[in-house]
């Protein structure tokens, strides 16, 4: 104990041993136990939103949903952390990646982009919509697969025929692109438009709807 | 500032509040504790202040669960498991995880809570004593006293 070589050890062994147990981790079991909680959470009615990404020919896809129904489609250009941020400020904080609320939506998705699919049946919870963003939402999910309608023409069914850019602002906003068709809104002039996917991911959607 | 969403807390803090768990209670208890836990603090977390130490408040409830289950186990002693006679093949200890855990488990209670909430937790010596209803210098007595039983322990093992 007294000799310098021991102490020497000894002190290395301090270090080892508690930050041995520092550091020590399970990834495996820690998402065993993430995946626990997930199921648990939604039993106790404490998991306001859940959520999921998938890989989709358009990128990948943040899906998140409440209670009521799917609440959320994000591409990764809007960036999937600062979404997730602001479900937790704008619907509930409670918010955990679980899977199996999403599977609906996961299933539906891959049939649409599969050619398989021309309508979503699926519960939505619009709350992220008000307002005029909202009746132009109603409008655009009345476009029916591989038609287009002009930001004008939805703006005066929407009741506000001067609200073209409005219109246009609201398509941007959607927080439910794909499920909400935003992207069959084209300009007059039969040029795309803006899409909250990009103008690729926008192409590749009226091309897909095109050949079915 | 708002909250953040709950999957943060729990990639951020799921890792040490599983630690301190696993320094408190067996390895099926330090399951379910982190899980009454994570639970527990999910139902309350819109009403946590946005200004938390959410480290702190997520190990007090761990203190909590890790109580209940003691109790529910009738104030039996946590069974520890003999520490196998295996060396690491690395010269350290990460492959024998289990075996430290098993000597932490070992420790008198002051000591495994004290070591557990302040190197394991991050808590300061203050909440350490509040949780373990002692002064702050008990608290701080109390990890030392851990710490030189854990090297004793290490030490040995690590000789043989």
């Amino acid at each position: 104990m007294t000799s310098e070589p021991t102490t020497t050890r000894i002190a290395d062994g301090t270090a080892d041993v508690v930050s041995a147990l520092a550091r020590s981790g399970d990834p495996q079991r820690l998402t065993a136990l993430h995946d626990r909680l997930a199921e648990q959470a939604d039993r106790a009615g404490a998991l306001d939103v859940a959520y999921r990404t998938i890989d989709s020919p358009v990128g990948e896809l943040l899906l998140a949903a409440t209670g009521r129904g799917l609440v959320r489609v994000a591409y990764v250009r809007e960036d999937h952390e600062q979404v997730l941020a602001t479900i937790a400020d704008q619907v509930s904080p409670r918010v955990l990646r679980a899977p199996a609320r999403l599977d609906p939506a996961a299933s539906e998705l891959d049939e649409y982009f599969a050619g398989r699919r021309r309508t979503f049946d699926l519960v939505l919870d619009m709350q992220l919509a008000r307002g005029f963003s909202r009746a132009v939402l109603d409008q655009l999910a009345r476009i029916g697969y591989g038609a287009t309608e002009s930001y004008a023409a939805i703006a005066t069914k929407a009741g506000r025929p001067a609200a073209v850019r409005a219109v246009g602002n609201a398509c941007a906003r959607n927080p439910l692109p794909l499920v909400v068709p935003c992207h069959r809104v084209v300009r007059s002039d039969g040029s795309l438009g803006g899409y909250a996917g990009g103008p690729d991911a926008k192409r590749a959607l009226l091309s897909l709807e095109a050949a079915g | 500032m708002t909250a953040q969403p709950f999957e943060h807390v729990v990639a951020d803090h799921g890792p040490a509040v599983l630690r301190v768990c696993r320094a408190l209670l067996s390895p099926v208890d330090a399951d379910d504790a982190w899980s009454e836990t994570f639970l527990s603090a999910l139902q309350a977390y819109p009403r946590l202040r946005p200004d938390s130490n959410v480290r702190a408040w997520l190990v007090t409830i761990a203190h909590r669960k890790a109580v209940d289950r003691h109790r529910a186990a009738g104030r039996q002693p946590v069974p520890t498991d003999r520490v196998p006679e295996r060396p690491s093949p690395l010269g350290v200890p990460e492959p024998v995880e289990e075996e430290l855990w098993a000597v932490v488990r070992a420790l008198p209670p002051k000591q495994r809570a004290a070591v557990a909430y302040r190197y394991l937790g991050d808590l300061p010596y203050r909440r350490v004593g509040e949780l373990l209803g002692t002064s702050e210098a008990a608290a701080r007595r109390s990890a030392a006293d851990g710490i030189a039983s854990l090297r004793a322990t290490y030490e040995r093992q690590g000789a043989s």
